[in-house]
């Protein structure tokens, strides 16, 4: 008969409405800036230059490479290398940048400076709330407002940066070998070609 | 105080606005008495409406939550009352935008003739004992006349507009109201059969009676019923309510005749429907729920506004629960229903409304008038319905 279904849909609807204020489980919304979700663990927003230690300047991995610059797709990013040099994170002397910015109203989130970089410099960071009322200083990100420690990449993405400082370490245990080694080849020449030759470790 | 003194409390309570405005009046020059007066009522009424307004915009945006399971506005205010408020000012500052192409006169009246015709209605509205702002003799005849002066604004906002979507919406509206014009006044003419009087005071006089403790109201007639039913559909569909928004679809038509409308026009617009609304529902009330009279005979002592509007908040509640419920008619189901369904169950209703005064016998009047309603409401409903045949729709230039 005609008016059955609106019935039914008026007998839905009144369901919906009381049951709303019965049981917390039917409402969906999350009340955002009170209430928030768990951030999953692959959520990126916006990248971050990592250092290692306590200062920021001195533990900053990025070499001034100017890779993530040239990849960039909207060309956020900024570079300039230092004319000194200081040692990184596996110890080689390397440049540093004197000047490193992100425009956020620039940036796309694309991680494509991430994954060029082959320093393990720059991440992405999973803070998106980044608003700000000034408009041209507060968007426009120094390597001071972009540091972000090494313990901070640990607690935001946990398995992403075990591989990352394993592969850091075993980067950096190679450099160590390789640089004993050029030492005591420079130290002892001779020594060194024999152990090569006979398959003898040297001994100190 | 002098001014209470003869009558016993309910009566005072009950009279309680209308012996503050002769208190008022008695204080004015006698020139200037009837002015004032009307002033006094014509202010009061603005006011009460339109904060009804404001009430109904935050309820029904948290009643409509709550029917799709969400929260619905709570920011502003406690629980979001004052929802509202922000609405205004933001409608305010917003810039007001008249379209080049547009013709500025027409753009500018259409929203003032909307809001202005929308409270006219209320002239004739018996909202409490005593409490009409103009005791027309053929106030229902007003009604529909001002009633139909919205549409006129209608299109004159979607013509002035020029835009496709405006005139779209327009259109829509105008073959809409018409179409429903028809079963409104004809469902109203029942009443006024039935009462031998189109002044809305006299209506809501005739069924201030009781029965042990049951009133007379036309709706526990069975063609009062049916009247009443059909009644609160046509008026729907003339306060472009869903499901019959079509003429503001916003998913195919923007925003249909407001569509070039910008800040406060827009809210005046939006004032406009909703005022629109409320009185259509008090007329509702005024023919068919007994306007200000007590649903039982025992609850006379309460205030008769507060049962206008006790009324009143009610069919708001089913308004909303409707549009909650039911999605937007297609235009040819939009007419269908109107032409094959309302208007021929409208016109028998007219029948049983004769046939429920000329019967002399209770029990064969109900059973005679029940029986014509509910058949033909059978038939209707039956050769509405074989219209619709689901079938796999054939795409003849697609695919």
């Amino acid at each position: 008969m005609l008016g059955e279904g609106i019935a039914k849909g008026l007998v839905e609807t009144a369901r919906n409405f009381f049951g709303s204020y019965v049981s917390r489980e039917r409402l969906t919304t999350v009340e955002y800036p009170e209430e928030r979700l768990p951030q999953q663990e692959a959520a990126r927003n916006f990248p971050f230059l990592v250092f290692d230690g306590e200062d920021w300047k001195a533990g900053l991995r990025c070499v001034a490479c100017q890779i993530c610059e040239k990849e960039c797709p909207p060309k956020c990013i900024l570079i300039e290398k230092s004319k000194d040099k200081k040692p990184d994170a596996v110890g080689k002397p390397q440049f540093y940048p004197t000047v490193f910015n992100i425009d956020v109203s620039v940036c796309m989130s694309c991680q494509i400076c991430v994954e060029v970089c082959p320093f393990e410099a720059i991440k992405m960071d999973t803070e998106f709330e980044l608003s700000t009322d000034d408009r041209f200083c507060g968007l426009l990100w120094d390597r001071e407002r972009l540091a972000r420690s090494n313990e901070y990449y640990h607690g935001i993405h946990p398995t992403e940066a075990a591989e990352v400082d394993a592969r850091l370490a075993e980067e950096k245990a190679k450099a160590e070998a390789k640089a004993k080694a050029a030492a005591e080849t420079k130290a002892n020449p001779a020594g060194s070609t024999l152990a090569a030759s006979t398959g003898v470790a040297p001994t100190a | 105080m002098t001014l209470f003194a003869s009558n016993s409390a309910a009566e005072t309570a009950d009279q309680f606005f209308v012996l503050i405005e002769r208190w008022i009046v008695a204080h004015v020059p006698a020139a200037a008495r009837p002015v004032v007066a009307d002033v006094i009522s014509v202010v009061a009424l603005l006011a009460v409406f339109a904060s009804l307004f404001a009430i109904t915009t935050v309820l029904e945006r948290k009643g409509l939550g709550r029917i799709q399971n969400r929260y619905g506005p709570n920011r502003v205010g406690p629980f979001g009352i004052l929802q509202p408020l922000a609405d205004g000012i933001k409608s305010l500052t917003k810039e007001d935008i008249v379209p080049l192409a547009a013709d500025r006169w027409v753009h500018f009246f259409a929203p003032l003739v909307l809001v202005v015709a929308a409270f006219s209605m209320y002239a004739v509205l018996p909202i409490g004992r005593n409490m009409v702002l103009a005791n027309l003799d053929a106030g229902v005849l007003f009604f529909f006349a001002v009633s139909s002066v919205m549409e006129v604004s209608i299109f004159m906002a979607g013509w002035s507009s020029r835009n496709k979507y405006s005139l779209l919406g327009a259109m829509r509206a105008i073959a809409q109201m018409i179409s429903y014009e028809v079963t409104l006044i004809l469902a109203a003419v029942t009443v006024v059969m039935a009462a031998g009087s189109l002044s809305t005071v006299t209506i809501v006089e005739k069924q201030a009676g009781y029965t042990g403790v049951l009133p007379h109201w036309f709706v526990l007639t069975p063609w009062g019923f049916a009247g009443f039913v059909l009644f609160m559909i046509a008026a729907t569909a003339e306060a472009n309510r869903s499901p019959f928004d079509l003429p503001e679809g916003e998913s195919e038509i923007i925003a249909g005749y407001f569509t070039e409308y910008s800040g406060f026009k827009f809210a005046l617009f939006f004032l406009g429907e909703y005022i629109g609304m409320f009185a259509m529902s008090g007329l509702g009330i005024t023919l068919f729920l007994g306007g200000w009279t007590a649903p039982l005979s025992f609850l006379t002592w309460v205030p008769s506004y507060l049962w206008f509007f006790a009324k009143l908040l009610f069919l708001i509640a089913m308004f909303i629960w409707i549009r909650g419920t039911l999605p937007r008619l297609r235009m040819d189901q939009l007419m269908n229903f109107a032409w094959k369904f309302m208007l021929p169950l409208a016109l028998i209703d007219l029948v049983a409304a004769g046939l429920w005064r000329f019967l002399p016998n209770e029990a064969v009047r109900w059973i005679a008038c029940s029986l014509l309603v509910v058949v033909s409401y059978v038939l209707l409903g039956r050769g509405l319905a074989r219209g619709w045949k689901l079938e796999k729709r054939v795409y003849r230039f697609a695919e």
